[in-house]
């Protein structure tokens, strides 16, 4: 008996069918075809929702039936999963586009240069009621809105960025799951899931406090600029703590030792070798706290009030911030009516204005993260 | 400069768990002293208490005493990063830092120690030691490139160029050769040769040709199972280690009959 008898006969082809690679595509347009022609037909009319989801259901047998009468069932069965992960990922890009969409199609068609440089002094509801009717541009702007926002985002900054870092510094490097920072971890945590108007009543209840116990009675002199960063900061220190904190664990140890090895002190090994290391990771987290916090609304109405003009002053006087604008415009329309549309319009532009900052700070952060990353030089 | 080592009743723990059981051990200046010995003997935590690395892991202690030319750097008042400045290490997997270009790396260890270089001592220190660590025609044309994009051979030899720069007595090495190939290992066996004429060498090795090859005495430790501490067996000349030695199981063990 020779080994050759002994080996299993096996399909000696390692080919096997397959359908062209535009198949995916090709089925997914046949169904979207099908499922308007049928919605058509049943719905007695077109109707979006009702044509995607039978779009979705009949490129899903489409693709399944195709697949297993040609391919076979296991390929039939990795083609659905695919499937159902791409019109997965599509439906979650939906609502983004749309907001997206809306907000540009609105806020572009309303802003220009005089809302960015003007601010709401002097405005009055004949203005509104004269451009609703044509007889004149748009009036009004939220200058005084953007200083805002950027300074009290710039102030909560400075406030959160050091705290929470060095936190996670002590965290990471220090705590070595001792009870403080076990302790400490558990704050954080609860910090996160605070209510952010929760946030702004802690902050102006703690400055309204301390304005009484300087100057009796004159509590409204608490609600400035700085309260809101203080509300802001308490939004935003747990989020960059979570972040740095992950981004610190990420430094291998063996860095840490190399560099204790050759005889340097702890405190330098994190500054020269631990957080250069990790600095891209550390500047991305802040920018998504920063983009997280730039669009609160309650805690600043709560601290800064609604001011109308500019305010470049951060410890006096109230402030408006874009989100606040927003709220306040139209919440409160200057003209009532059919004119107040011309705030609806203000409104809009601010979002804009507001959605490309974000968008702005998250390329930046992209940006930052490359640039800093340590190098692969090969 | 290099020193002597003296070891005396080291007992090594982590947390409440006695990992290595009364270490007696002298290492001569000038000398390749090697451990050799079975995973999880505690050759590697010895070598760490040796430039007090050891205690970095969380409620790892020691008693006993180690003695750098009779000053026991377990002593009261010790700072320990004073004693790992005199004693340099190597680790088993090289850790260039990864933000620093390959002349960065190598004066790491200078600059961090506040130590201000003109830039002609900087690039003579450089040059020194990567000629020190076989390394220095391999990369003089591109000291300013980062230092990961090196082979793992020319990694680990920038990590003893840089562990040379600052000056150490001694200079540890635990496993250095361990994830390198045979003309890399090659490569540091004959550095660690050169080596021995300026400092005290303690290497780590699982490669018992490599003892034999480059050390002078070595140090065998065994354990006796799991959870039971690692205890050092015998330390003789290399020679004698390897062609006769004292204890039974020294010789089991190099023969290759357990362990």
């Amino acid at each position: 008996m020779t080994t050759a008898d002994t080996v299993v006969s096996k399909p000696a082809k390692l080919t096997s069918k397959q359908l062209p690679k535009a198949t995916p595509w090709v089925v997914a347009a046949a169904s979207i075809i099908a499922a308007i022609v049928i919605s058509f037909i049943a719905f007695g009319g077109f109707n979006i929702p009702v044509a995607a989801v039978l779009a979705g259901l009949i490129n899903l047998i489409a693709v399944f039936v195709l697949s297993a009468s040609y391919e076979g069932r296991r390929k039939a069965v990795d083609r659905v999963a695919t499937t159902i992960v791409t019109s997965t990922f599509i439906l979650a890009c939906v609502p983004l586009v749309s907001l997206l969409w809306l907000t540009v199609s609105k806020g572009g068609a309303a802003i220009s240069g005089d809302l960015l440089t003007r601010t709401m002094l002097g405005m009055k509801g004949v203005l509104d009621q004269q451009y609703v009717a044509g007889e004149a541009t748009l009036a009004g702007g939220f200058y005084h809105a953007i200083v805002g926002t950027v300074l009290i985002t710039v102030a909560a900054c400075i406030i959160s960025i050091p705290v929470g870092v060095l936190t996670a510094i002590y965290l990471v490097e220090y705590a070595n799951k001792n009870r403080l920072g076990k302790a400490i971890t558990f704050l954080v945590d609860v910090m996160t899931g605070i209510p952010s108007i929760v946030a702004g009543l802690f902050a102006f209840a703690l400055f309204s406090t301390v304005a009484n116990l300087i100057m009796p009675a004159s509590a409204g002199i608490a609600k400035t600029g700085f309260t809101a960063a203080v509300a802001l900061s308490v939004l935003m220190i747990p989020i960059v703590v979570r972040n740095t904190e992950e981004i610190l664990r990420l430094v291998p140890m063996d860095l840490r030792e190399a560099s204790y090895a050759l005889g340097v002190p702890k405190w330098k090994t994190i500054v020269k070798i631990v957080l250069p290391t990790s600095v891209s990771g550390i500047l991305s987290g802040v920018t998504i706290a920063i983009a997280r916090v730039i669009g609160e609304t309650a805690p600043i109405m709560v601290t800064a009030g609604f001011a109308k003009t500019l305010n470049w002053n951060l410890f006096s006087g109230w402030m408006s911030t874009l989100p606040t604008f927003i709220y306040d415009s139209q919440l409160r329309p200057v003209s009532p009516g059919a004119a107040a549309l011309a705030s609806s319009e203000r409104a809009w532009a601010a979002a804009l204005v507001l959605v490309v900052l974000v968008m702005v700070l998250n390329l930046l952060a992209r940006i930052i993260a490359k640039v800093l990353a340590p190098k692969a030089g090969r | 400069m290099s020193k002597q080592i003296d070891i005396k009743d080291l007992d090594i723990f982590y947390g409440d768990f006695r990992a290595v059981d009364g270490v007696q051990m002298q290492i001569k200046p000038r000398s390749v002293t090697a451990f050799i010995g079975p995973s999880g003997c505690g050759k590697s935590t010895v070598l760490r208490t040796l430039n007090r690395m050891h205690e970095v892991i969380p409620g790892a202690s020691v008693s006993g005493e180690v003695l750098m030319d009779g000053n026991n750097i377990y002593g009261a008042g010790v700072d320990p990063v004073n004693v790992r400045r005199e004693v340099g290490m190597v680790f088993q997997r090289a850790n260039p830092f990864p933000t620093m270009s390959i002349k960065e790396n190598v004066l790491a260890g200078v600059r961090l120690n506040n130590r201000r270089l003109s830039k002609s001592e900087a690039d003579d220190l450089t040059e020194r030691a990567l000629r020190g660590a076989n390394l220095w025609n391999e990369v003089k044309d591109r000291l300013n490139l980062p230092g990961s994009g090196l082979s793992g051979g020319q990694q680990q030899r920038l990590c003893i160029a840089r562990a040379i720069a600052v000056e150490p007595e001694v200079l540890l090495m635990d496993e250095p050769c361990s994830a390198l190939d045979p003309i890399s290992t090659l490569a540091i066996e004959d550095l660690i040769n050169d080596l021995k004429d300026k400092y005290t060498v303690v290497i780590v090795t699982h490669n018992m040709q490599q003892a034999a090859r480059v050390s002078d005495k070595t140090a065998f430790f065994n354990i006796a199972g799991t959870g039971k501490p690692g205890k050092l067996i015998e330390f003789n000349e290399t020679s004698s280690i390897f062609s006769n030695p004292d204890k039974e199981e020294t010789e089991n063990y190099i023969s290759g009959r357990f362990g």
